[in-house]
């Protein structure tokens, strides 16, 4: 009776996402070995990442005014940041190549937002065997460094990792507009991206100031470990970079996400086929 | 012989100049880790207490661990550094069959064109981030040429290496269907043993001997110590020296795995 019934219903305005979704998740678990060994690929990404700070603290106490665990805590959380907006909106990374395969025209043909496509269209799930490895080095940090916990400052982890995501997937979506544009020229985009995610998981204070300031400001990655961290810690920042901007990760990755969108509008409509 | 190797070589200098937008793109990126990883690596070094050690950790000053970060941005195209795939899709493919029937040496073809490829890479993505590098930061960089003159050959050398570990890690798709795991791990270690994160002599002890083992060092560390003058005298030989004994190995092991590779080889079709 049920079944019947559901056959006689439209489906809902969620429905073509998630029969995407549950496709891609569906496809990369279809060859097991192949996901166990992406995972294990992700994994030891991280645990790079992460050799590059135990290997700087091997020789040094304090890095950029935070000591090892200090800089863990700034590390974990930016980096599962940038690895949720990576695991959403990675996929924007391929635009150039989906412009020279045309694929873009099929996406435009669609009833469906074409932003919206691209993120679902290319889950990584591997990418969860790197959050894991950053959930362990965020647990073991927070329990190391001298907190005075607050209800605000417990609040403020989760919101700083929801706000920090939205921060990189609006860096992700707006150097994916720019791709229109660029093609070839794609990897400048990296420097945002990539480069974002990497100055972001080490103190700000070790930054020249006009630099601190372009990533704070212009690209907010500060904004994603360093700044929560300095609140947490009740620390203050370098000259030129309040802590308390530390409080502001979630309202700061709504408004980029905003204009994330809008320079997505503009760079779509730019797009002028791929000259097949 | 010698003149199909230099054509390969010719092709992959084109091939990659091209792309000029790319080229300028991979510059910038270059740059930008370069700033971040300077500033990271100097203020390592001033703001902790070392003046015991003469302000050094690891035997590098600020000045000197700024211009490895600097440096190392700058090599790191043309050694190639980071995911490389091609040979293994022509396996995957089956492309590899015509690859196979040419009456070129196909290790040897795919280097030349691998070198053509670096000697185009080296000035356009070295320059540009070595250009700001000097704009915004104190360089130790030594003002005779011989360092110069030795980290080019130092380059070869290291880009012949890190061609040879690729080759070898692609002919693992004679065997896997999915290389990908296979080539990111590969790639996460040798970025970590080459040099790239730190310099080898901040390793701790058993890190360094596990480096020591590897031909990556030779990949990094052994060009940029010779260009910034770290190695002098017998020391650079002493480097060139190791870095030639990992040419021989790393192309040697090559050889023996693709032509245990191709007896495994079923060509179908035809």
């Amino acid at each position: 009776m049920a079944e019947r019934h559901r056959d006689d219903v439209r489906p809902g305005p969620l429905e073509p996402y998630r029969a995407i979704f549950a496709s891609r998740v569906r496809s990369q678990l279809a060859y097991r070995t192949s996901f166990v060994f992406d995972l294990l690929n992700s994994v030891s990404f991280g645990l790079l990442e992460y050799l590059e700070i135990y290997l700087i603290f091997h020789n040094v106490a304090i890095l950029g005014g935070l000591d090892r665990a200090e800089s863990l805590l700034v590390f974990a959380l930016a980096r599962s940041a940038f690895t949720l907006a990576d695991l959403i909106a990675g996929p924007l990374d391929g635009i150039p190549q989906h412009v020279r395969a045309g694929t873009v025209d099929v996406l435009l043909l669609r009833p469906l937002p074409v932003l919206a496509q691209f993120v679902l269209g290319d889950v990584n799930l591997r990418r969860l065997g790197r959050l894991a490895l950053y959930a362990v080095v965020m647990a073991w940090a927070l329990g190391e460094v001298p907190i005075a916990w607050t209800p605000a400052k417990v609040a403020l982890v989760p919101v700083t990792l929801i706000g920090g995501a939205a921060i990189f997937a609006a860096v992700f979506v707006v150097a994916g507009a720019g791709q229109f544009r660029l093609l070839d020229g794609g990897e400048f985009a990296n420097g945002f991206t990539y480069g974002g995610g990497y100055v972001a998981s080490f103190s700000g204070q070790v930054l020249p100031a006009p630099v601190r300031a372009f990533f704070t400001a212009v690209v907010p990655a500060t904004f994603t470990g360093y700044l929560p961290t300095l609140v947490l810690l009740d620390r203050d920042g370098p000259a030129g970079l309040p802590a308390w901007l530390g409080w502001f990760t979630l309202p700061v990755g709504v408004i980029a996400l905003a204009v994330a969108l809008l320079l997505w509008r503009d760079g779509l409509r730019h797009y002028q086929g791929g000259g097949g | 012989m010698t003149s199909a190797l230099w054509a390969y070589a010719r092709a992959g200098f084109h091939r990659y100049a091209t792309y000029r937008m790319a080229t300028a793109a991979g510059a910038f990126t270059n740059t930008v880790f370069g700033m971040a990883r300077a500033a990271i690596l100097s203020s390592a070094i001033t703001t902790s207490a070392v003046t015991a050690a003469g302000g050094r950790v690891g035997g590098y000053t600020a000045a000197e661990v700024v211009t490895y970060a600097w440096v190392g941005q700058a090599l790191i195209a043309p050694v190639h550094v980071f995911q490389w795939t091609e040979l293994a899709d022509r396996v995957r493919t089956g492309d590899i069959a015509v690859d196979l029937a040419r009456p070129v040496d196909l290790q040897l073809s795919l280097l030349a064109a691998d070198l053509g490829r670096a000697a185009y890479s080296l000035l356009p993505r070295a320059l540009p981030p070595m250009i700001v590098a000097a704009l915004t930061f104190d360089l130790a960089l030594p003002g005779t040429p011989l360092p110069y003159l030795f980290g080019l050959v130092s380059t070869v050398l290291a880009v012949t290496i890190s061609f040879a570990c690729r080759f070898v890690v692609n002919l693992a798709a004679f065997w896997l269907v999915e290389v990908r795991g296979v080539v990111g791990t590969y790639v996460a270690v040798s970025n970590l043993l080459c040099g790239l994160l730190v310099p080898v002599s901040w390793f701790p002890p058993w890190l360094d001997l596990v480096a020591r083992m590897t031909p990556f060092p030779s990949m990094l560390q052994a060009p940029l110590d010779l260009i910034t003058g770290r190695a002098v005298g017998p020391h650079a030989l002493t480097v060139l020296a190791t870095q030639a004994a990992w040419v021989a190995i790393t192309v040697i092991l090559g050889r023996v795995v693709l032509a245990w590779a191709t007896r495994k080889l079923v060509v179908q079709g035809g």
